[in-house]
């Protein structure tokens, strides 16, 4: 499974992508949302786009936008993952077309609780 | 300081009496980060911590510490499957078997900060919308009841689990957290349970939910609670365990339901009425009482 993940923090990029590297993801990187649709033009194929909001050039909300508007791209999965946490701004989100949302400050294990929801990863029950 | 074997015995021995939860040697790692908390509050380590509760014999401090090793983490939809079975499943066969469906009572065993309760009933919302739908959780632990009875929950709560079209939906942001709307709020009553006591009152139940507890009890414990639910439960309902759980080795008195993922049991041979022909129909929708669906418990969801 491939996931692109797209903030401009490079910090955010290295904790979410080492977070989605230890649940098996091949992870790309993208600074703003023109660089990852860029990426995404040069042939990048990916499963899961993990999404900031704020972001310079093109927003998330903008990418997600895009992403949505081009049926060769149903297949990738759409999650925010921003400080963005009113209630407006989430209904904002998924009614572009993002998948899940995860609000910043979150733990590894919600990361991988939101992939669970989304199938992306298998459950993982406690024993 | 490391937690000595005196005082690790001690506690053990304490959360065994009171919880039947085993703490074997080997889980002072366990004890110590449980404890820790506690100890920390009274500016002290955990082993001194440990000896002041001995030699102290409060109750209040006893009830802290047993509180403290058995309180456990929960997440909303915490391992999805239970939920999938109770949608693709309970309920479809409920209505096959019953005609319709007039009111559900569900047990939240061990129900910790409330999510599995809230989870259920957002669940049934979307399945059943308009049957009343009573759900009683409890669990050991005052403090998780308070917490769940408020249900508040924190940013880092909600990112545990709950789908942001639920989080949209049935909770509102308050200042830092998020509180669960009263429509889900309302059908749920809080109460303290010991699962080594008499079932609660509130029975007979459609379904009872007890995830990730028994594996914590000793073969006989296990047995004796299985029985107590199964007094408990219709003989038409369900019992759903933990991912984690089975009946096997405890009884023969329980079916295993083949659903996917799911830890799914039905008593055994249960009595239940023909299937109709007729097709479900959900029965008519009764506005939820804000009174409490369990006689003997005071009604404690909600208003908040």
């Amino acid at each position: 499974m491939k996931a692109l993940v797209i903030d401009d923090s490079r910090t955010m990029r290295r904790i979410v992508g080492s977070l989605l590297e230890a649940l098996g993801f091949e992870v790309h990187q993208a600074g703003d949302g023109q660089q990852a649709l860029d990426l995404l033009d040069d042939g990048l194929e990916i499963d899961l786009a993990c999404i900031d909001w704020n972001m310079p050039v093109m927003d998330g909300l903008e990418f997600v936008t895009r992403v949505r508007a081009n049926p060769d791209r149903r297949q990738i999965t759409l999650m925010m993952v921003t400080t963005e946490s009113e209630t407006g701004q989430i209904v904002r989100a998924l009614a572009a077309g993002a998948h899940e949302y995860l609000i910043k400050p979150f733990t590894p294990d919600s990361i991988r609780d939101k992939l669970e929801l989304l199938g992306l990863v298998g459950s993982e029950e406690l024993v | 300081m490391t937690l000595t074997t005196d005082s690790f015995d001690f506690v053990a021995d304490l959360v065994r009496r009171r919880s039947a939860i085993q703490l074997e040697r080997g889980k002072e790692y366990l004890v110590e980060s449980r404890l820790a908390p506690l100890a920390r509050e009274a500016g002290i380590g955990v082993d001194e911590y440990v000896r002041r509760v001995r030699s102290a014999r409060r109750e209040a401090d006893y009830e802290d510490v047993v509180e403290a090793l058995t309180t456990n983490e929960t997440s909303w939809f915490r391992d999805a499957a239970p939920f999938d079975a109770l949608r693709t499943h309970v309920i479809p066969t409920f209505a096959q078997e019953r005609g319709r469906i007039d009111r559900l009572r569900l047990w939240s065993a061990a129900c910790s900060t409330g999510q599995e309760a809230y989870s259920i009933v957002m669940t049934l919302t979307d399945i059943l919308p308009g049957t009343p739908v009573e759900v009683l959780a409890t669990d050991l632990s005052t403090q998780v009841l308070e917490r769940g009875r408020a249900g508040r929950y924190s940013q880092l709560e909600v990112n545990r689990g709950l789908p942001a079209a639920m989080l949209v939906r049935h909770l509102q942001r308050v200042g830092a957290e998020w509180k669960v709307s009263d429509a889900i709020q309302r059908p749920v009553t809080f109460a303290r349970h010991n699962l080594l006591d008499a079932a609660p009152a509130g029975a007979p139940f459609d379904v009872v939910f007890l995830r990730n507890v028994l594996i914590y009890f000793d073969l006989a414990t296990k047995r004796a609670i299985l029985e107590r639910v199964r007094r408990v439960l219709r003989p038409d309902g369900f019992l759903i365990l933990g991912a984690a759980e089975s009946t096997l080795g405890v009884g023969d008195a329980w079916d295993r339901i083949p659903v996917a993922r799911g830890s799914v049991y039905r008593p055994a041979s249960p009595v239940v009425t023909p299937p109709r022909a007729a097709p479900y129909v959900a029965a008519g929708a009764a506005p939820l009482s804000g009174t409490s669906a369990f006689p003997n418990i005071p009604h404690q969801g909600g208003h908040r």
